[in-house]
């Protein structure tokens, strides 16, 4: 007979003890899980990317329904329990319902401090801790307008930044003189002060907040000094206290935490507490790392083992702004019996300080170059004696024992338990023992194993350097292909980069992003051109020297050096007068070959160069446009009739496809798209082998994506079902805009798929309903600046010298 | 000999070529390729690639090369050779730029 085991609580430190306690044992136990949130376990510390819009709910889940179902774990989500019958061994819910259990784990978390002062309740003062939070934030965001963030912690400070890059005008109140000053040093403060402010952000230090003033909602901050900050949006980001309300209301032990021995163990022998919610040996923590080593212990006490207990931790800091590096660990106060070495380099923006005490690490900081925070925190945790190479310490590991390690080197020199993922908490150990105990070979293997590097990816170079380390010859760089030869990073690394450091021109990107050559190669210069419009709708200026000639002059370039006119016709439908206006443009401008395409349209093939504006602005008298035949962007919308005429039609597939093909015209992708509308499941219009592909049915309409009939056959796969051709529409347009933010220049839409998963695109559009609502209107904005004909702006005479010659040389007379 | 007794024809402007861009020449022999790079160095070469006859005025301009849009063969401007393990070449031109304008040899016009 199995045990029951209960847990309160379905954050990070829930979620963790279960892997592990899988991991030993996977079948000792009953697993039910009460959260209080009504969604999955995900990853809180990323909750500042998704505010900053670098990364989607999606990303940071870190158990997807998939993952309850395979472990058996029974997820009551939304369902906060209110109280333990520890006589009866049972919980109770908010509803009233009763679970039993052999072993409960309260892992309740913490709560963010409210500062009591007047207004806090007001309408419009939201805290930072969970989705709710960030999506209240986006919310007040989308309106633009003003943020005043309180607290000018690492929590304070992510709030802020991921605010003023959603476009709000922010300020940063802090009651000390410099910021995150339990984790800075006042110098590295006044640096990080500074790129916090290079950013637009106000700070305010020394600051005590004394008022929230409003009258319905908030509309400013009352400082002690008189000063009132007007504000739409105040975020209390001023620390957290563990939730013990639970625990307490039980009679278990609580001082400040949930008093816990070093197995975990409460008051109560059924009963642990896990996480932020605990005090162990007098500490509580709110940082990921300890709440790891805490869930290794208890999962070892679950599966019964026996161990080594939990002995506390020392835990270092980084800041999640992109852009701003940032390390702290141990202990910097100034003191006599404490040495410092220091390092300052102001032009580069670099600061490091490593405080030593008889010849140990007891602390360090370093700002702007982090690379070695690492190393010193774990001689800190060990104690080692520097005094051997204590003249070049400072400098890193890279320059001790002579000449510098490559780092291949530096890494396999890492001790076991060095950590190598901040954000999961993943130590090399764990990765080396994954890599050859599991046979894995590829850094995607590695992140689904070990969850390294699944998360802000900072961390990647180093897994795969571990990986080289590990597997020696047999490790080939699978997947970490650089863009070009002109750039080192991949084009998702730059995808990213172009977003986050706000580059909006291609010299831009070039130069920040150490392009080797004067101005790319014809491989990198589209992409960049695409990735840029893509990132800047508005802002960035289209580079027609950087599109190949098809897209150039918004025709087929053929064999011959003549091009092919394809006009839209929107579903496959057209009208004689129509045909007739492409019978009239074959006349007058001898056009060799008329041919019907695949994509239920007419091709004019062999129209000369200097013929093409004369053509378009002929087809345009009709009410023929561009269709975009030549284009990386949406080719065609193939339909079958449907109801309309066809005795089995389900739906009005003409209907759908041509609103679909109008939505949609225009938008430029990282390759061609190709979609079908089919009336009933006999799928007359080939859906099921297009990018997208629609299949109407009775209840609705089946959502496909990912097929392709080129070079390469594949089947789509089923995304999901909805039942209004609005819902269909946003969709698809959602599916399209995050395969245009996500995918690489040239991956058809089956590629990308195949690379990131079916699940998680299907998480993202089908379940995150507010992801696809955001989606689709970043779709809809960046459509409003695309959505237009070429083909009459060019007959208009846009670009006439692209297809006119410079010069006509006559014979000469002879002389 | 002929090299000393050019004839330069005006193009125009220099700015009727866009950066990292081309135009085109027609003359009743062949026509040439006038290519403008991202530093304001200009080359003329027959608008054919070796390859396959492809107009390489419309390929793409970066650095010192052209790739033909028929099927990407990297050109170098400055000779007309094909890069690479390609191997073919397109015919250069004497070019010229003085006081902003374009000059191209008249030779161009000369049979072959």
């Amino acid at each position: 007979m199995r045990k029951k085991l209960v847990v309160v609580g379905n954050g990070m430190a829930a979620g963790r003890v279960l892997d592990e306690l899988f991991d030993k044992s996977p079948d000792q136990y009953d697993v039910t899980v009460f959260g209080a949130e009504p969604r999955v376990n995900y990853n809180r510390i990323m909750l500042s990317p998704v505010l900053a819009g670098e990364k989607s709910f999606a990303d940071i889940v870190i158990h997807d329904e998939a993952w309850y179902e395979a472990n058996k774990v029974a997820l009551r989500r939304g369902e906060p329990i209110v109280a333990i019958d520890r006589a009866a061994r049972t919980v109770r819910t908010a509803d009233g319902a009763s679970e039993p259990y052999d072993k409960l784990i309260v892992a309740t978390g913490s709560m963010p401090i409210i500062i009591p002062v007047p207004g806090a309740n007001l309408a419009g003062v939201v805290t930072f801790r969970d989705l709710d939070d960030v999506d209240a934030m986006l919310a007040a965001a989308a309106g633009g307008g003003r943020a005043v963030v309180i607290g000018g912690g690492l929590l304070g400070l992510e709030a802020a930044a991921g605010l003023a890059a959603k476009g709000m005008s922010v300020s940063v109140v802090h009651l000390m003189p410099t910021l995150m000053e339990r984790q800075l040093d006042p110098n590295a403060g006044y640096l990080l002060q500074r790129a916090i402010e290079q950013r637009g952000i106000e700070v305010v230090t020394a600051a005590n907040t004394k008022a929230i003033v409003g009258a319905a909602r908030v509309e400013g901050v009352l400082l002690d000094d008189g000063r009132t900050l007007a504000a739409d949006l105040v975020v209390m980001a001023v620390g957290i206290r563990p939730n013990t309300t639970l625990a307490k209301n039980s009679g278990l032990e609580t001082k400040r935490g949930v008093v816990v021995d070093d197995f975990m163990r409460t008051s109560d022998p059924d009963i642990y507490a896990v996480g932020e919610c605990v005090e162990h040996r007098g500490a509580c923590y709110g940082l990921v790392a300890p709440l790891y080593d805490m869930a290794k212990v208890l999962a070892g006490q679950l599966a019964g083992e026996e161990g080594a207990g939990y002995a506390g931790s020392i835990t270092s800091t980084k800041l999640k702004v992109t852009g701003i590096d940032l390390f702290s660990a141990g202990d910097f106060a100034e003191g006599d019996e404490n040495d410092e070495v220091v390092l300052r380099d102001p032009a580069r923006q670099i600061y490091k300080r490593v405080v030593l005490r008889d010849n140990k690490v007891v602390g360090a900081v370093l700002y702007g170059d982090t690379a070695d925070g690492a190393w010193y925190f774990d001689m800190l945790k060990k104690g080692v004696d520097v005094a051997p190479m204590r003249d070049t310490l400072i400098f890193g590991q890279s320059y001790q024992g002579g000449s510098p390690l490559d780092p291949t080197a530096a890494v396999a020199a890492l001790p076991d338990d060095a950590e190598i993922c901040g954000c999961n908490g993943v130590c090399k150990g764990m990765i080396v023992q994954a890599i050859t105990g599991g046979g894995l070979t590829t850094i995607d293997e590695v992140r689904a194993r070990t969850k390294a590097s699944a998360s802000c990816g900072q961390c990647t170079s180093k897994v795969e350097t571990l990986l080289v380390a590990t597997l020696g010859d047999k490790y080939v760089a699978g997947d970490r292909k650089p863009m070009c030869k002109c750039v080192d990073l991949t084009h998702e690394e730059v995808r990213a980069q172009i977003k986050t450091k706000e580059l909006k021109s291609l010299p831009a990107v070039m130069q920040e992003l150490a392009w080797k050559t004067s101005c790319g190669c014809p491989s990198c210069r589209p992409a960049l051109n695409y990735y840029l419009i893509c990132a800047w709708p508005y802002d960035y200026k289209d580079d027609y020297q950087s599109r190949f000639i098809n897209e150039r002059v918004h025709a087929n370039i053929q064999k011959d050096g003549t091009f092919s006119v394809v006009p839209r016709m929107w579903g496959g439908l057209t009208t004689p007068d129509e045909l007739r206006a492409i019978a009239d443009v074959a006349d007058r401008f001898r056009i060799p070959t008329v041919k019907v395409t695949g994509g239920q349209r007419v091709d004019l093939l062999g129209v000369k160069k200097e013929d093409l504006p004369a053509v378009w602005a002929q087809l345009n008298a009709a009410g023929l446009v561009s269709g975009f035949a030549y284009a990386k962007g949406l080719r065609t919308v193939k339909t079958c009739v449907g109801s309309d005429w066809c005795r089995f039609g389900t739906q009005d597939s003409m209907g759908l496809g041509v609103k679909m093909e109008r939505l949609l015209c225009g938008s430029w992708t990282p390759a061609k798209v190709k979609l079908a509308v089919s009336g009933c499941p006999r799928n007359c219009a080939e859906a099921t082998v297009k990018d997208v592909g629609v299949i109407c049915v009775d209840s609705g309409y089946d959502l496909h994506i990912a097929g392709a009939a080129g070079l390469h056959v594949r089947a789509t796969d089923l995304l999901g079902h909805v039942d209004t051709e609005e819902a269909a529409l946003e969709h698809v347009a959602a599916v399209i805009q995050m395969y245009r933010e996500e995918a690489a220049y040239l991956d058809r839409l089956y590629k990308w798929v195949d690379k990131t998963g079916l699940e998680r695109v299907r998480t993202a559009i089908m379940d995150d309903h507010d992801n696809r609502k955001a989606l689709y209107e970043r779709f809809v904005i960046s459509q409003r600046v695309a959505r237009r004909d070429p083909w009459a702006e060019r007959a208009a005479g846009r670009d006439s010298r692209e297809f006119t010659p410079l010069a006509v040389l006559m014979p000469v007379a002879a002389e | 000999m002929r090299n000393e007794n050019r004839f330069w024809f005006d193009l125009g402007p220099m700015d009727s070529i866009p950066k990292r861009g081309a135009r085109t020449v027609r003359t009743p022999r062949r026509e040439i390729a006038v290519f403008r790079t991202a530093s304001d160095e200009f080359f003329a070469l027959e608008n054919r690639c070796p390859h396959k006859g492809g107009p390489l005025s419309e390929g793409i301009v970066h650095g010192r090369k052209v790739a033909c849009p028929l099927h990407n063969w990297i050109i170098d401007l400055e000779n007309g050779e094909a890069t690479g393990a390609d191997q073919g070449c397109a015919r250069n031109f004497p070019i010229k730029l003085k006081n902003g304008r374009i000059y191209l040899d008249m030779g161009v016009a000369a049979p072959a």
